[in-house]
């Protein structure tokens, strides 16, 4: 009983915490974006603007849910939900401190490649039923970018694995105590980061949606709730990349002093104060030059790197 | 590569920077005299109502907010008997007033003429005319043109010589 109400509560717990960061980190980084660009951002609705959120939330659930009428419907209604649902499950992986997790699985890691492999879904589905040319040339755009970048994202994560010698969070995290992998695996976590970006379409690998070539993107059509949720879709990726990027990368909850949630929570502010930060600076690049970049660097890179952590761990453990 | 990280960090420490924004209600921006903003219809110093509804700034105006109609008084002077802009129409190009031949409109560097109702926003000649000079302190149309009125006959305008006899002129 004890144990069912303790995993109840993690799992809660996990979700409204998700629930709450990610919506909450749309006014964070119009803060942080307006901060970097020399404006205020929204700073009315309640102190600092924090409750600009409930009005963008009231705005956005009273506006008409259009379907339009060359849609493919069914489709076109699950597309969105997909993404949340992927985004949200890979949480389920992932060990917040000691004890809190939802499910420790022993394959955590591929878990949330698979998951993250899901979303190129949703982008595909919604791009492809709304119709529409821009829609269609942006989810082309999306899957080709989120399905090359996948490589490279489960090949920097290797590098990890093999020096932790397991695919679970609570391992890994365990395994950084001496020393965050961030040192040995500044390789991976380079490539990690970069394949990170695409994965969650941000600026400036944002190339699906944008705006100034294709309307939106493979959300063109989208509007009301479900664009909410393509959109709530893209910040729990953020999210999500921020956590695993922690856990893999930045020793989990081990600091000093506070506890270790608390710790977990700062580290993941900051890689999302990163995510926005390149937001902010780099311009976009141009479609052929995103997947040279990342088959003729990233791929190369993250092979080599994965080499040489191989050969360095044969050579220290024989 | 470097370039790029460079980049990073010099947004980066756009945090510390001043902000560019006016956060408007609570810090109002000293605006030039010169600016376009709400329209007046000015006095000239002796008090006296400086338009002489020419219809000049009406047909000047490029989106036609400005409707007026000339009358004359008893002293001979021509004065609008109704003076209208329409500023939900009025884009402040300033138009008007370099048209106007008298200094009488002029726009005033207030901007916060905000309404909720449409209606409001047409303007009479009771809330367009102003106790003032305005921008021009010392210019009387009639002081100085060869316009004949009451206490004024041709060629006693300031600077202006006593008209031509002109049949005296015949060889
Ligand atoms: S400012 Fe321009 S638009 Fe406005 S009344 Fe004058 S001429 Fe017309
Ligand atoms: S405001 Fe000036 S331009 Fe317009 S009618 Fe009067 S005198 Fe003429």
């Amino acid at each position: 009983m004890n144990e069912l109400l303790r995993i109840l509560l993690t799992v809660v717990g996990v979700l409204l915490g998700v629930m709450t960061l990610a919506p909450g980190l749309i006014w964070g980084e119009r803060r942080l974006l307006a901060l970097w660009q020399d404006r205020c951002g929204p700073n009315r609705v309640g102190p600092f603007g924090s409750l600009q959120l409930v009005a963008d939330m009231i705005k956005i659930l009273t506006k008409e849910d259009w379907i339009p009428p060359f849609a493919d419907k069914p489709v076109f209604i699950i597309a969105p939900s997909i993404i949340v649902t992927a985004t949200l499950s890979s949480f389920a992986v992932v060990v917040f401190a000691p004890g809190i997790a939802v499910a420790d699985l022993n394959i955590g890691v591929l878990f949330f490649l698979a998951m993250s492999a899901m979303a190129v879904y949703s982008v595909a589905l919604g791009g492809w039923a709304s119709n529409n040319k821009y829609a269609l040339l942006g989810s082309i755009r999306a899957v080709g970018q989120m399905l090359s970048y996948e490589v490279f994202m489960a090949l920097s994560l290797m590098g990890v694995v093999a020096l932790s010698g397991s695919f679970s969070f609570g391992d890994i995290v365990e395994a950084q105590r001496d020393l965050w992998f961030c040192v040995p695996q500044c390789l991976g976590l380079a490539v990690f980061f970069i394949a990170a970006l695409a994965e969650t379409r941000r600026v400036p690998l944002d190339l699906p949606e944008a705006e100034s070539e294709l309307v939106a993107g493979y959300h063109t059509e989208y509007s009301g709730m479900k664009f909410a949720m393509f959109f709530l879709g893209e910040y729990i990726g953020v999210t999500l990349n921020a956590v695993i990027i922690v856990a893999l990368f930045f020793g989990g909850w081990h600091g000093p002093w506070l506890p270790p949630v608390v710790w977990f929570l700062l580290k993941t502010l900051a890689v999302i104060g990163l995510f926005v930060l390149i937001r902010a600076s780099l311009p976009r690049p141009r479609y052929d030059q995103l997947m040279e970049f990342g088959w003729k660097a990233l791929l190369p890179l993250a092979l080599l790197n994965l080499l040489a952590t191989g050969a360095i761990i044969l050579a220290r453990g024989g | 590569m470097f370039s790029i990280i460079r980049t990073i960090w010099h947004v980066f420490l756009h945090l510390f920077a001043p902000r560019m924004t006016v956060p408007y209600p609570e810090k109002q921006r000293e605006l030039p005299p010169r600016y376009r903003g709400r329209i007046v219809l000015t006095r000239d110093p002796d008090g006296a109502e400086r338009c002489v509804a020419c219809y000049l700034c009406a047909a000047a105006c490029p989106v036609d907010c400005i409707a007026l109609q000339a009358a004359e008084d008893v002293d001979g002077r021509r004065y609008p008997a109704f003076f209208r802009i329409n500023f939900s129409r009025c884009i402040f190009c300033g138009f008007c007033e370099e048209a106007c031949p008298t200094c009488a409109i002029q726009l005033t560097p207030n901007v916060e003429m905000a309404e909720y109702d449409r209606q409001y926003l047409v303007y009479e000649k009771e809330d367009l005319l102003i106790n003032g000079v305005g921008k021009y302190h010392d210019y009387n149309f009639y002081r100085v043109s060869g316009m004949a009125i009451r206490d004024k006959d041709k060629g006693e305008a300031e600077g202006e010589r006593p008209p031509v006899e002109v049949q005296s002129l015949l060889p």
